[in-house]
């Protein structure tokens, strides 16, 4: 039979491994399952993977690069003796304990790992437009990643869609290549920060369309364009673009844990009071996959902490603990 | 099969000289998807040094190329049989889903 780990964390975001720095650190030899490589967000390392500049990560005077604060997280977690693996959930068994975790093929008897606890961490990833032509334009001139694929548009005029701080930075990232970038927007005003606005209010290759939804794409082999219609007056119009980033939002990565744990109505992990059990004992929940309101790389960090910490009391309390565990101390 | 490195001046001529199925992984430095799929293309190479060819391509020294094949998002993965384009992978993936993007060439 499958050994039982101590500890299983999925996914390897700032929440994840700031739960495996903290129940690494209490001698639980956690076993992160890390996702595999994507370009929708739900990879190893999470959302920052795919920004640039991070500026509100505190410690960081003068920001630092998404990735590499990322990088830092993980071999602070290894350091501690985390077992970090790329590789992703396909289904999960919480009906009894030891959990039963599958990597690969969901359909084999024997999952591939078992443990006392879960911590999930698997985050959320970017909601696209929902137009068939995405399919066929993706990587075509369509794109989920500015910092990976801004490079290509250098002196073309390109749009992004959505009105929060992601549209925005990515606006300035690749107001940096684009003649004109142009920012779609379904409201009048932004939800972005105040600070983020002045800087794409103040960008002279940034133009915004207010009360505007993309209607359709248009383009076969390339995107040449987009067909907007204005929310208020009903008009279409057609805007040239070749590069098109959309910002809409995020979508929690849940669907391995539909009707097993308890999700809210956006698909949100629901966890109780302000600590982080979800509605099966002995599985925790952390970050943005948990969190439809605050979403801050620090935020998820956090919340790893506090599953972290629940965790080994919850071990401590079944007596699943092993006989070293060294509990986070917090009493002062 | 080690990985190839393929440049502007070499890419024509290494692509239309294999007899294997070449996928060529147009990546850049500052491509943090692509930094995750490469030991995983390597891994891939290694398994597969009978059927098929790994080769890399720097979109960065080299543009013309990328531009040549369209690639307006990285990574992408190029497929060249007999010298001639024959699949387009667009976006990072992880290595079973890779494998199964393969297959037809394995």
């Amino acid at each position: 039979m499958t050994p039982t780990r101590n500890v299983v964390i999925v996914g390897s975001g700032p929440a994840g491994l700031t739960a495996a720095i903290y129940t690494a650190r209490a001698n639980l030899a956690p076993l992160v399952l890390e996702g595999e490589p994507s370009s929708t967000t739900d990879q190893p390392g999470g959302q920052l993977m795919l920004t640039t500049e991070v500026e509100n990560y505190p410690g960081f005077v003068d920001g630092i690069m998404g990735p590499e604060l990322m990088g830092a997280f993980r071999s602070q977690a290894a350091r501690f003796g985390a077992e970090l693996v790329v590789d992703k959930v396909s289904r999960v068994d919480f009906s009894s304990r030891p959990f039963g975790l599958w990597v690969g093929d969901p359909s084999a008897d024997e999952p591939t790992h078992r443990a006392s606890a879960v911590i999930v961490s698997t985050g959320a990833r970017s909601i696209m437009l929902g137009l068939d032509a995405e399919s066929r334009l993706m990587g075509r001139g369509l794109s989920t990643c500015a910092t990976c694929d801004g490079f290509f548009h250098q002196g073309s005029d390109i749009a992004v869609v959505g009105g929060g701080d992601s549209a925005l930075e990515e606006a300035l990232f690749l107001s940096k290549f684009a003649d004109t970038v142009t920012v779609i927007h379904r409201r009048d005003e932004l939800r972005a920060s105040k600070i983020m606005q002045e800087r794409a209010f103040k960008n002279e290759k940034i133009v915004f369309r207010w009360n505007t939804v993309v209607e359709d794409l248009i383009g076969e082999q390339a995107l040449e364009g987009a067909r907007l219609r204005d929310v208020l007056t009903g008009e279409i119009s057609q805007l040239d673009i070749t590069g098109m980033f959309v910002a809409i939002g995020h979508r929690p990565n849940t669907d391995l844990f539909r009707g097993v744990l308890d999700i809210d109505d956006n698909g949100y992990l629901l966890t109780q009071g302000t600590g982080t059990a979800t509605n099966i004992a002995g599985v925790f929940a952390a970050g943005d996959v948990a969190d439809h309101t605050y979403r801050q790389a620090v935020t998820a960090a956090g919340s790893g902490c506090k599953a972290a910490i629940d965790a080994e009391r919850w071990l401590e309390a079944q007596g699943d603990a092993p006989e070293n565990i060294a509990e986070t101390p917090t009493e002062w | 099969m080690s990985t190839l490195t393929l440049s502007a001046t070499t890419f024509d001529e290494e692509i239309a000289a294999s007899s294997h199925a070449v996928v060529v992984d147009f990546w850049a430095e500052w491509c943090a998807p692509c930094k995750m799929i490469a030991p995983i293309l390597d891994e891939i190479a290694a398994e597969h040094p009978d059927s098929l060819r790994i080769a890399k391509l720097n979109v960065d020294d080299h543009p013309d190329i990328g531009r040549r094949y369209q690639v307006m998002s990285i990574p992408s993965l190029l497929v060249f049989k007999d010298g001639e384009l024959v699949k387009r992978l667009v976006g990072a993936k992880g290595k079973s889903q890779l494998l199964t993007e393969l297959a037809e060439f394995v």
